[in-house]
């Protein structure tokens, strides 16, 4: 296998979930099923391309294997938009999450969405947001990330809005649209800055940039350009992976159907954000670097924390994704290269599993999502507990599980990160959430498959699910369990071109403040600990010994959450729990009601946004009433004066004088005449005659 | 006045002229306008009428033979060929002429002109 195969398998994956897409809009109505096959056999074809691809890269040992540019837009006379194509490693596993999670989301739907109204337009919208979804990480330059960015949100747009005829889905479509939209304003100027400046937008053309200083000219407030770009970029990536003040859209687009909210707002469209901060990340300047790593980290705690309380079992993934998100964001912040894109992995897969399990139940519980609803339901669903259960554990970190694994390097790297340069609310927000994640997931699995069942109606009819439902999750649930063994990321991923860049950068003494210095040593800090992978940290004792403090402490904060979790929901012989949830939030109301409205951010968005923008369309509307409309009736006023003079002056002078008046003049005279007209032939000739000498007699009198 | 008499064509040792014949056909001219404007009659004024065509022959024929017909050649033969292009004509205005007075008297029972009046205002 050569790189020219890996192009073609590159050019497969990506035209034929496209070609598929195209089919099915047109003739979906058409094909039996709806289609339903042939997406999925497609999504199948692009999964073992991209396997392909991803093994070759393993064998072949090299980083890059394809990187082809193109002329694509020529810009005037001298300027030229270039596509192209780039197949790293990195690009390699998002191909391969990517079709995996999509191929067994489309199994998944097989059964969870038969017999929907919009069958197949809804396949439509999953092979849409596959084929953008890909486009997105083949890509090598920002342009052509940024059209398959927002075709990925368009299609998440039109699968939240799937049952549009409900009002909240309909809104949160809208909702989903505009808040990701509000992050890609920021990118959009970020990528201006850099194609002003740069004057291209390739990755490469980006990162040699950077080193040579092309972006270093002092921007706006003091920040260099290279800051303001990398800060306009990173507010695209904020929206889309639904960072902390743009979270709001994340948990009501579970109003969509689930395996799309497994897919598109668990597993690949939210991580896109997180994929376009780690190749980026040499990009990034220092300042910026700490900028991602607070918000990363804010954005971990807070929505750690909203998860303990909700009630509705997608709610609580939902914020349980926020979280990890912004664990992948902290880390990368922090130059955790390695780890912010092992977790995206692992994280993808296991809250891919939950997803569906989430789904499975929902489907079996007849669209009930209430967890106060659920209960016992182990009995009835043993293969999905099983498989749910998994995946939890993997969520939770618990070693040997994939989220181990990841969570332990982005804690890791955090703490190497802090022990040297301060920070310390990072570490705090890392090992928090981890805790918190292990509480909440626990009290999700207890509520949901354990204890007695309290809607006795609904779980007698509750059933297992069919195989097209189960086979994701057995596939899923599997990868969480081996997906992070022996941190294959890392060995898979050693090499990051940019970060040996950043190193060169801050060996140059590129940029002199406090938080340049301190984020450069980052990076060699992160950099030493990939080299050290190999090698087992050697480099610097203090990433080494803070990697075992990361590993210990977060096995122990783990179990810590889990053995609370169960303390607080497993119900006792006497059907009592251990501690009582309801006394300690009756204990902590304020706290508890604050994290139940999920710190009334919607209610202060609204407030904020929604409430001023009305304020200012009444002002608007009262000058418009006032000023424009007096302005514009005595424009019309005007108009109708002049209309009526010269509606007079037509009425009078042209009718009645000249058309009017003419025409009655020769009507008189043609009247008065006809009185000449006897019909008495010899009479006629007698005053022909007569004419005739009386013309001759003038004639003569003239000639004399 | 004498030569204008003389021109008339009256006194014999004098050829006759132009003016004979314009004298002559001036005479035919009027009566045919006076039967045109006098008779009731519409044969009668047909009659006036063909008079009054054949005052125009004259005419035609007495400018030809006194001044038409150039030595050069140029106008040789135009009066006499008005003459029967003239003739031709009246003949065919006589008859549809007549053809007219029969569709009359088939419509009115009557050919008196006067008593035909239905184009009257």
């Amino acid at each position: 296998m050569n790189d020219q195969l890996v192009l073609n398998l590159a050019c497969v994956i990506f035209l034929l979930p496209l070609a598929c897409f195209a089919l099915m809009a047109v003739f979906h109505e058409r094909i039996p099923r709806h289609g339903d096959w042939l997406a999925t056999t497609a999504l199948g074809v692009t999964l073992a391309c991209a396997i392909a691809i991803f093994v070759h890269a393993a064998m072949t040992g090299r980083n890059l294997l394809v990187n082809v540019t193109f002329d694509w837009l020529p810009l005037g006379m001298t300027n030229m938009l270039k596509g192209g194509i780039l197949v790293d490693r990195l690009t390699a596993v998002m191909l391969v999450v990517v079709t995996l999670v999509s191929f067994l989301v489309h199994l998944f739907s097989v059964g969870y969405m038969a017999g929907d109204v919009r069958y197949g337009r809804y396949y439509c919208g999953l092979l849409l947001f596959t084929t953008s979804m890909l486009g997105l990480v083949l890509a090598n330059n920002l342009i052509y990330l940024y059209i398959f960015w927002e075709l990925v949100g368009l299609s998440s747009y039109l699968l939240i809005g799937h049952w549009f005829e409900k009002k909240s889905a309909s809104d949160a479509a809208i909702k989903a649209f505009i808040t990701t939209r509000l992050g890609d304003v920021g990118m959009f100027i970020g990528l201006m800055i850099c194609y002003w400046k740069v004057g291209s937008l390739q990755y490469a053309d980006l990162f040699a940039a950077v080193q040579n200083g092309v972006l270093s000219g002092q921007g706006f407030a003091g920040y260099d350009w290279q800051t303001l770009a990398g800060l306009g970029i990173f507010f695209g990536a904020m929206g889309k992976s639904a960072q902390f003040p743009l979270h709001v859209w994340l948990p009501d687009a579970m109003e969509g159907p689930t395996p799309v909210s497994a897919l598109i707002h668990a597993a690949t469209m939210v991580a896109a954000g997180v994929y376009l901060t780690g190749r980026l990340l040499p990009f990034f300047s220092p300042p910026t670097l700490i900028f991602i790593a607070y918000i990363g980290g804010i954005t971990a705690i807070f929505a750690a924390t909203i998860a303990l309380v909700q009630d509705d079992i997608k709610k609580v993934l939902a914020y349980s994704t926020v979280s990890q998100l912004g664990y992948m964001i902290m880390a990368l912040g922090v130059g955790g290269y390695v780890s912010g894109l092992f977790h995206l992995t692992t994280h993808a897969m296991f809250k891919a599993c939950l997803f569906l399990g989430s789904g499975a139940v929902i489907h079996a519980m007849h669209h009930e999502q209430s967890m106060s609803q659920y209960g016992g339901l182990r009995h009835k669903m043993p293969w999905t507990a099983t498989f749910y259960i998994m995946a939890t554990l993997a969520l939770c970190g618990v070693p040997p599980f994939a989220g181990f694994w990841s969570k332990d390097l982005i804690l890791g790297d955090t703490l190497a990160f802090t022990m040297q340069h301060g920070h310390w609310f990072l570490v705090v927000a890392g090992f928090g959430t981890a805790f918190l994640t292990a509480f909440y997931m626990t009290r999700q699995v207890f509520l949901t498959f354990f204890g007695a069942p309290r809607n006795e109606h609904k779980f007698e009819h509750a059933h297992e699910v069919a195989w097209q439902m189960l086979l994701p999750l057995v596939i899923l649930g599997t990868l969480s369990l081996v997906g992070g063994l022996g941190g294959w990321f890392e060995k898979y991923n050693p090499k990051l071109d940019g970060i040996t860049q950043i190193k060169a950068i801050a060996e140059a003494g590129y940029q002199s403040p406090l938080v340049a210095t301190a984020v450069a040593a980052a990076h060699q800090v992160a950099a030493a600990a990939h080299e050290g992978a190999e090698g087992a940290g050697e480099h610097n004792p203090v990433v080494a010994q803070a990697h075992h403090t990361a590993m210990v402490l977060s096995i122990v904060l783990a179990f810590a959450g889990i053995g609370l979790g169960v303390l607080m929901y497993r119900e006792r012989k006497n059907g009592k729990a251990l501690l009582n949830p309801d006394a300690l939030a009756r204990a902590f109301r304020p706290v508890y009601v604050l994290l139940w409205n999920k710190y009334f951010f919607d209610e202060i968005y609204n407030a904020v946004f929604v409430e001023t923008t009305h304020i200012a369309a009444r002002v608007c509307a009262v000058f418009d009433r006032l000023v424009i409309d007096s302005v514009v009736n005595f424009a019309g006023l005007m108009g109708k004066v002049g209309a009526f003079v010269v509606d007079m002056l037509d009425r009078l002078v042209v009718d009645g004088l000249m058309v009017n008046g003419s025409a009655r003049a020769a009507g008189f005279m043609g009247n008065e005449l006809s009185y000449a007209q006897t019909g008495r032939v010899r009479q006629y000739l007698l005053l022909m005659v007569l004419g005739i000498l009386a013309l001759s007699g003038v004639v003569l009198v003239l000639i004399k | 006045m004498n030569e204008l008499v003389n021109s008339w064509g009256l006194n014999p040792a004098i050829p006759v002229g132009l003016n004979a014949y314009l004298l002559v056909a001036a005479i035919l001219f009027v009566l045919g306008l006076i039967a045109c404007m006098a008779r009731r009659n519409a044969i009668g004024i047909l009659i006036g009428v063909e008079l009054i065509i054949n005052a125009a022959i004259i005419n035609f024929m007495a400018f030809w033979r006194f001044g038409g017909s150039q030595t050069d050649g140029s106008g040789a033969l135009v009066g006499p060929l008005f003459g029967v292009f003239l003739i031709l004509l009246a003949a065919c205005e006589a008859a549809v002429a007549l053809a007219i007075l029969l569709s009359l008297y088939f419509n009115f029972g009557t050919i008196e002109v006067d008593s035909i009046h239905q184009m009257e205002r």
